[in-house]
């Protein structure tokens, strides 16, 4: 294939991806978080120590885990069709990528969580606050470069497995490096369509350190 | 200001049980600087964590400026603590807000419109003398800025009480010496009553009106400063002036006094060796200035047994000073 064939494919190929990734990051985002603190604060010395909801929430997180990418994609093609009213497509793979990436994500905001000083919310609990302002003000807002150090990861990540969602019609680059480079040996869209991918993966990584950097005051 | 009574904490854990406070009772006056002494397990921390109920008590009674804290519900107990300042060993500020967010943090929980927060803020960091700093990091500022940005956000809700943990334990010396001083500045201008924990001795002989020295759970002594350094044994007077274990040579008597104020500045070894032609020897002794007054102990030894030296005994009382004889020898077998 020329390179003017390859181009449109690689650029068609970009914006899938970042829609893809994009969305499934952003509800991963909202998701995660309350999911992360909930198992913080339902742990037996949180602020709503509530063992029964821990163990269940940890139990979802683990199986959640547990499962291959590639198995979730087809185990939840019914729940993806009840929720955007089709299988295929960039859109319905939204769908199992955040689902996969929520757990994860949330074990990334769960250990950020506990890695907030427990004498900063000792302090706060001697000032009066409430359980929510401690949530809020101290606990989300003192772990905020450790929640989006996560969720730059969660990100990378999910350009990964966005490839795998090809395998429905997901679209995307992953999709391309297989029916091109893969099925028809094209070499040179494999090697451009990983080269794109690996440009993704840094400016994604190097604006997530950044971020990270300028909201880190440790 | 701060009732305390029978008070006690057991923590119960994997078929252990730890009674960090057993039965302590304890009384702050309003205006004062109270300071409870202890090693470190001596259950202080604890003691003190029950004062804004950080940690609930098994048994007892707290009343803080009037109000029985055990009888309130969340609501009324979390209102209560805004009127309670605390600062930490370890400063316990947001690493994520700078110096005058952390003062503008309680006045957030206590709901103060944020037109009225900041003109507080800025009063409060003039009061720490923190102005200056305003925009930074806890993470770019020293130890002793820490806990001013701590005692300004104690300070927030206007509180009565002021609850020190261990507040200069994390600093040196002269740190140490600075947040004192401020301590004490803030309680003459602000009439708060300060109830603060400590292991330092030097803490207490700085600042502190009253005492109670704290062991396995129990107060084994309490009252004002002044008081503890005259009583006769007191612990907190052995550690002020340490001085070694007596040893009493037979046909001597060995003797501490403890003299403060006036009695500091006469000469009354002297005196008493002239008024009875003896020879006083000086074992050891240590003058120290507690609370604007110089308080001393001084370990003198007597030719002759105690017996014999009555009338000398008698001389030193009666000069005001606090006289304590060590038991010789001789007199154990005598018994």
């Amino acid at each position: 294939m020329t390179w003017d064939e390859i181009w449109p494919l690689l650029r068609q190929g970009t914006v899938e991806t970042l829609q893809m990734t994009v969305w499934a990051t952003m509800i991963t985002a909202v998701a995660g978080v309350l999911l992360g603190l909930a198992l913080v604060v339902t742990d037996r010395r949180g602020l709503a120590p509530l063992p029964a909801v821990h163990h269940l929430l940890g139990l979802v997180v683990n199986v959640g885990r547990s499962i291959p990418f590639i198995i979730l994609l087809v185990a939840l093609l019914p729940l993806t069709r009840a929720l955007v009213g089709t299988t295929i497509g960039t859109t319905a793979a939204i769908v199992p990528l955040a689902i996969s990436a929520i757990p994860f994500y949330a074990r990334l905001v769960e250990t950020s969580l506990r890695e907030v000083d427990p004498g900063v919310v000792d302090a706060a609990h001697a000032m009066g606050a409430s359980r929510v302002q401690i949530a809020g003000k101290v606990l989300l807002r003192e772990a905020r470069p450790g929640l989006l150090a996560g969720l730059t990861v969660t990100f990378v990540a999910l350009i990964g497995y966005s490839a795998m969602a090809g395998a429905i019609g997901g679209g995307g680059l992953g999709d391309i490096a297989i029916r091109y480079g893969y099925q028809r040996f094209e070499n040179s869209v494999m090697v451009a369509v990983v080269a794109v991918i690996v440009v993704l993966v840094q400016i994604v990584q190097l604006l997530g350190d950044r971020l990270v950097r300028r909201l880190s005051h440790r | 200001m701060i009732q305390i009574e029978k008070l006690r904490k057991t923590y119960r854990g994997r078929g252990r049980e730890l009674t960090a406070v057993d039965g302590v009772d304890l009384s702050v006056r309003e205006g004062e600087i109270f300071g409870v002494l202890g090693r470190s397990g001596a259950g202080k921390s604890t003691l003190l964590r029950c004062v804004n109920l950080l940690e609930r008590p098994d048994e007892g009674r707290i009343e803080v400026a009037g109000r029985d804290l055990l009888a309130l519900s969340g609501g009324e107990l979390r209102a209560a603590r805004q009127g309670i300042g605390m600062i930490h060993q370890h400063f316990g500020l947001l690493s994520s807000r700078t110096v005058a967010g952390n003062v503008a943090f309680p006045l957030e929980v206590m709901g103060v419109p944020r037109a009225e927060r900041a003109a507080r803020v800025d009063e409060l960091l003039d009061l720490v003398g923190l102005t200056e700093h305003a925009g930074a990091y806890p993470a770019q500022i020293s130890g002793g800025q820490k806990q001013r940005v701590g005692i300004a956000r104690a300070l927030a809700g206007r509180p009565k009480v002021l609850l020190s943990d261990e507040a200069t334990s994390a600093l040196d010396p002269e740190t140490t010496a600075s947040i004192l001083a401020l301590l004490r500045d803030l309680r003459d201008r602000l009439g708060l009553t300060v109830l603060l924990i400590t292991h330092e001795m030097d803490v207490v002989k700085r600042i502190c009106d009253s005492a109670a020295i704290m062991r396995d759970g129990r107060v084994v002594e309490s009252g004002t400063v002044r008081e503890l350094l005259l009583r006769p044994g007191s612990e907190l007077a052995r550690d002020l002036f340490p001085l070694p274990a007596a040893d009493v040579r037979p046909g001597t008597t060995v003797v501490d006094v403890t003299f403060e104020g006036d009695a500091a500045d006469r000469p009354f070894v002297s005196s008493l060796a002239r008024t009875y032609a003896i020879d006083v020897n000086i074992l050891g002794g240590a003058v120290e200035e507690v609370g604007g007054t110089r308080i001393g102990r001084l370990r003198i030894e007597l030719p002759g047994d105690p017996d014999l030296n009555a009338a000398q005994l008698a001389h030193l009382r009666e000069a005001g000073l606090t006289v304590e004889v060590h038991p010789s020898p001789g007199t154990e077998v005598a018994a």
